[in-house]
Formats: structure tokens, C-alpha cells, sequence
């Protein structure tokens, strides 16, 4: 099957804008712009059965629909600030493929009645905001963005904003705090971004790879799009693959492919061909699959990932081999999470500092026993009580470890086995 | 010599973008303007954007504190920011990390004695397929390099050293 989203790989210069038309670029805007309701759009958006790409999984037209039309104006920010470890699919699309996510962020606009968008994207995608830059000056040059477009009364223009270094600007309310010059720190809600959103306004926040797959769902139709995938997971999803695999990278499958086809198929079988030991699902914020025949078999989609006490999330899939003790893997997570926690909320900023400090002791040896049964109910603690996810995912690989990889917290491997 | 003074077209663009009613929303742009000449922001800048923007100098300053690629103090004129993160770190982050501290004969986060090169061990730079790798920051931006080995490291890190005194 030809790539939907990452279709640089079948046509190599679509990056191009020229090469883009050619292959039906901006039909489904210029369709939607001069022949369809905006409400028509976002029942077929709806109707495909499209959900959030950036982990959370919601359905994306039903988020759509909850912008009121009682206060004006709307917004539409992409997030592009992929910042989740072992996540990296967005910056392919955006480098390779950037005008179906940009088609797809003015479909979005359009549908909610939108005369601004902007994209977020993490400080360190400098050269990735240069070339939207470009891109969209070019859209802006040949009428595709602008003032009255296709002859309608429509205007819309698209900005980039570039963040400055902070996982927490990917959570969309610290987002939205950032593009307004503040720090980046969740918001408290009720009231969520539909209504009050950037500067107050109702906004609609959605990932780069689910704007990327609107444009194919306006020009091909929503049953189309629903043949693919699974049940309760329509359409095609890029599995980001890394750790030990011997070919990571994107790949784009349909939802439902298993564990097993993306390692040894796609990703070319486990590093040194040793037995893969653990799966993180979902990037660092995963608890850990023990990864036994009936995980590796498993589908990847929303319903069954859960089967297994996971979630499929961004689909970042972190491989990890037998010669790595996970005491080791939760020492990398938590220190990273406790970098990245913004402060706001107490049982986050507090939660993951013990958490680094008794994962440090651990790692040195000290009383392992008593320290592991600590850091286990200081994770049980965090749980539920977080402003955000964030505080929430701290904790997923560190109880998940402890639960379901109890001999890799003995005194006498601790400290031990490295990567 | 202000921002708006000295980067006229630059102050421009970036105020265009945001809502004229909504200018706080140019200090992250404004702020990566005032690193380019120094590497990092000055005291006098922080003032200046406060100007600019009607905000307190604290507030530009906190802002310069909480995001990773601010910063308030000098450094060399080139980070190498090398990504330890759990995947990258599963393809051999942390040896590639301890043999580049080695060949430049500096721990992590110290700079090199020309003052050209500080190494940094940062979070995910979504290049985890890639590893290792490591992004530059310089005052001109950002940079990402991928699948790197020591060899094109160092061959890298002696072109920086090249440019880095032909701009000075």
C-alpha cells in the first residue's frame, strides 16, 4: 500500500509545491473552502472515525464540534512539539511532507471558522520551522493563503511559533500559555481550550500527524478512511521505532499490525538477536509490556494495547532487550521527568525529585529492598493527584517495573546491568 | 543599541504575528533575537524586551529560566547538546558522550579553553532513531547531527572551530 502520510517515500520531491499539486495538493482545502459548510467538514472528519495523534486518542471531529459560535474569534494551533522520548514522527512529516500538514491545519481552520492558525513547535526544531516558513510563504505567493481565498469571503493565515526547550509545552494547555509569552505551565481546568483557549478564545489544538491525514479524509471520503485500521482505530498510524531494533525509524501501518511484524518485519529483529525483554508502548510516559509471545502478537490499536495494562498513546515504540535491567530504564525516565516537571503542581515537582533521589540510591546499591518499596509508594502517591499528565506518566514505567519486572530490583543486580 | 534599533526588519516580522493587543506573545522570538550576537541574553536585552513588550524584567527573565535554550550566562560559542535520553542512550549515548568529553578534554557542561565549544548532555531531540546524535546552539540557532561517529564528530567540531574565529 503507498504511504498516506510519509508519501515523500513514494514521491520523493512532494516537499515541492508544484510536485504537491500535481499529486492533488490543496483539492480537499480549495473543495472544502469553495463548496462545503464548515459543519460539513467536520462530519466527515467525525464520520472517518479519525482520533488524536499525539497520545491521547480523542476523536478528532468531535473536538471540532465543541468550538461554540457564540464567541469569536476561533484559533487552530498544531502541536508540533513532539517532545516525547522516542517520538519522532512529526518532524518527518513536517521535513518531508510539509504541505498535506499544512493543507490539513487549513482544512482544520476552515471547519471551525478559524482566520488564524499557528504551530508549536519545540525550540529545537529550528530548521524544521524555517522550512514551514518557506512553505507557507509560497502558499501565501500563489493564493493559497491570505485574503478572500478561491474568490470566497475566507482568510486565513499561518504562523510558526517556536518554543525554547520544555516537554511540558506539549501538553496543550502549557502550550497555549507559551505562544502567549508566558511559562510554559498547565492550566487549571474547566474551562478547556474549546472555549478558552489562546488569548482566551476557543481554540482547537491538534498533532501534526492527525492534521497531516485530514486532507485524504475531505478528498477520499470518510468510509474510505474507515476501512482501514481496526474497529475502535481507523486509518493508518506512524509507529516511531527505536531502541534495540536494528532498523528504527517511521513506519507507517495500519492500526491492528502486531508488535511482532513492527520489530522483526519493519524493524529488522532485536539488536544482537537477543529476546526482546520489555516494550514501551507509548515513549517514556509507557508502562512496560512484559514481552512475551502473547504481547508480541498483540494488534496495535487503542482496544487491544489496553489489554495488555499500556496504552498506545503517540505509538512511540521503545524496544528493550534482555541485556538491560529496567531498574536502569526507570533511573533514564525519571530523571527526565523530574527535568521536565514545570513546578506548578505539588505531587509532581515533589514526586519526582524522591522519586530521582530514591532511584539514585538504588542504583547505588543502598538498601535496595526498602528504597524499591519506597519509590514504589511514592509512584502510588502521584497517581491521580497530578494538574497534568505529566506527574501521571513519571510514574507509569517506575510502578509498572516494580510490578511486573520484580527480579531486576534485586540487591544484587541493582546497579549492575547498563545499556 | 535596542533590539528594534538594531534588528528593525527582524522586530517587525516577529510582532506582526501575534494579535497587536496580545505583544507579550513576541518574548520567546524576541528573546532567541537577543542571544544571537552573545549567545546568550544580557541583562541590558532583558530590559529592553520588558520595554518592548510592557513587562516587568523579572517576568522576561523568568521566562529566560524556565526554557532549556535560554540562557543567561556565557558558554562557548558553539553547545554540542548531545541527547543521553533512554533511546539514544539504548544505542550507546552515554560511551559516545564520555569519548567526545574525552577528545575535547573537558567534562560535561564545561567549555573548551578557547572558549569555542561547551558540551551538554540534554533531554530528547526526537532524533532517537538516529542516535547518536547531538544538536549545536549557537547564536545563529540550531542545528541537528545525526548517526554521527567520533570521526565526523571531530571533523565537525574542527570546522566549528574554524568559522567560530572567523566571525569573531
Amino acid at each position: 500500500m503507498p504511504a498516506l502520510l510519509l508519501r515523500h517515500r513514494d514521491i520523493p520531491d512532494i516537499g515541492k509545491l508544484d510536485v504537491y499539486n500535481k499529486n492533488g495538493g490543496f483539492e480537499a482545502f480549495k473543495k472544502v473552502v469553495t463548496s462545503m459548510q464548515p459543519q460539513e467538514v467536520t462530519d466527515v472528519v467525525k464520520a472517518s472515525g479519525l482520533r488524536g495523534r499525539g497520545g491521547a486518542g480523542f476523536p478528532t471531529g468531535v473536538k471540532w464540534s465543541f468550538i461554540p459560535n457564540n464567541i469569536w474569534p476561533h484559533y487552530v494551533v498544531a502541536n508540533a512539539d513532539e517532545s516525547e522520548p522516542g517520538t519522532f514522527k512529526d518532524r518527518e512529516i513536517m521535513e518531508c511532507n510539509p504541505f498535506q500538514f499544512l493543507e490539513g491545519v487549513a482544512i482544520a481552520a476552515f471547519a471551525v471558522g478559524a482566520n488564524a492558525a499557528y504551530i508549536y513547535l519545540r525550540g529545537e526544531f529550528w530548521t524544521m520551522a524555517a522550512i514551514l516558513d518557506k512553505k507557507i510563504a509560497e502558499m501565501e505567493k500563489t493564493g493559497l493563503l491570505g485574503e478572500k481565498l478561491f474568490g470566497t469571503d475566507y482568510s486565513l493565515q499561518i504562523y510558526t511559533h517556536l518554543g525554547a526547550g520544555a516537554y511540558i509545552c506539549g501538553e496543550e494547555t502549557a502550550l497555549l500559555e507559551s505562544i502567549e509569552g508566558k511559562r510554559g505551565q498547565p492550566r487549571i481546568r474547566p474551562p478547556f481550550p474549546a472555549v478558552y483557549g489562546l488569548y482566551g478564545k476557543p481554540t482547537v489544538i491538534n498533532n501534526v500527524e492527525t492534521l497531516t491525514n485530514v486532507p485524504l479524509i475531505i478528498e477520499k471520503g470518510a468510509d474510505w478512511y474507515k476501512s482501514m485500521g481496526t474497529a475502535d482505530s481507523a486509518g493508518v498510524k506512524i509507529f516511531s521505532l527505536s531502541g534495540h531494533v536494528n532498523q528504527p525509524g517511521n513506519y507507517e501501518l495500519p492500526f491492528g499490525t502486531t508488535y511482532r511484524e513492527l520489530i522483526y518485519k519493519c524493524g529488522g529483529g532485536v539488536t544482537d538477536d537477543r529476546p526482546v525483554k520489555a516494550i514501551m508502548s507509548a515513549g517514556a510516559s509507557s508502562s512496560f509490556i512484559v514481552a512475551d509471545d502473547k504481547a508480541l502478537d498483540t494488534p496495535m490499536d487503542y482496544a487491544s494495547v489496553r489489554t495488555l495494562g499500556a496504552d498506545l498513546g503517540s505509538a512511540s515504540v521503545i524496544v528493550i532487550n534482555d541485556s538491560v535491567n529496567l531498574e536502569w530504564v526507570i533511573n533514564r525516565t525519571i530523571h527526565f521527568f523530574k527535568h521536565e516537571s514545570c513546578g506548578k503542581c505539588t505531587p509532581c515537582r515533589e514526586g519526582c525529585y524522591w522519586m530521582m533521589h530514591l532511584v539514585e540510591r538504588i542504583e547505588q546499591g543502598q538498601d535496595v529492598l526498602a528504597n524499591t518499596e519506597l519509590l514504589y509508594s511514592v509512584a502510588k502517591q502521584m497517581q491521580n493527584k497530578c494538574l497534568c499528565p505529566l506527574g501521571e506518566f513519571a510514574t507509569m514505567a517506575v510502578t509498572t517495573a516494580i510490578e511486573r519486572f520484580p527480579a531486576d530490583f534485586k540487591p544484587s543486580l541493582a546497579g549492575g546491568q547498563h545499556g | 543599541m535596542s533590539l528594534a534599533d538594531k534588528y528593525p526588519q527582524e522586530v517587525k516580522k516577529i510582532m506582526a504575528k501575534y494579535p497587536p493587543e496580545q505583544k507579550r506573545s513576541a518574548v520567546m522570538p524576541l528573546l532567541y533575537l537577543a542571544q544571537r550576537d552573545k549567545g546568550f541574553v544580557t541583562k541590558a536585552a532583558l530590559e529592553d524586551i520588558a520595554r518592548m513588550l510592557d513587562m516587568t524584567t523579572t517576568d522576561v527573565a523568568g521566562i529566560v529560566g524556565f526554557y532549556t535554550l535560554y540562557h543567561d550566562q556565557q558558554a562557548g560559542k558553539y553547545r554540542m547538546q548531545v541527547c543521553t535520553d533512554l533511546p539514544c542512550a539504548l544505542r550507546g549515548a552515554d560511551k559516545f558522550l564520555e569519548e567526545l568529553c574525552g577528545n575535547l578534554g573537558v567534562k560535561v557542561g564545561a567549555t573548551t579553553p578557547d572558549g569555542m565549544i561547551t558540551v551538554e548532555a540534554v533531554m530528547c531531540l526526537a532524533g532517537c532513531d538516529k542516535a547518536p546524535m547531538f544538536q549545536v546552539q549557537s547564536g545563529e540557532g540550531i542545528a541537528y547531527h545525526e548517526n554521527m561517529t567520533m570521526d565526523k564528530t571531530m571533523e565537525l567540531v574542527a570546522a566549528l572551530r574554524k568559522s567560530g574565529k572567523e566571525v569573531k
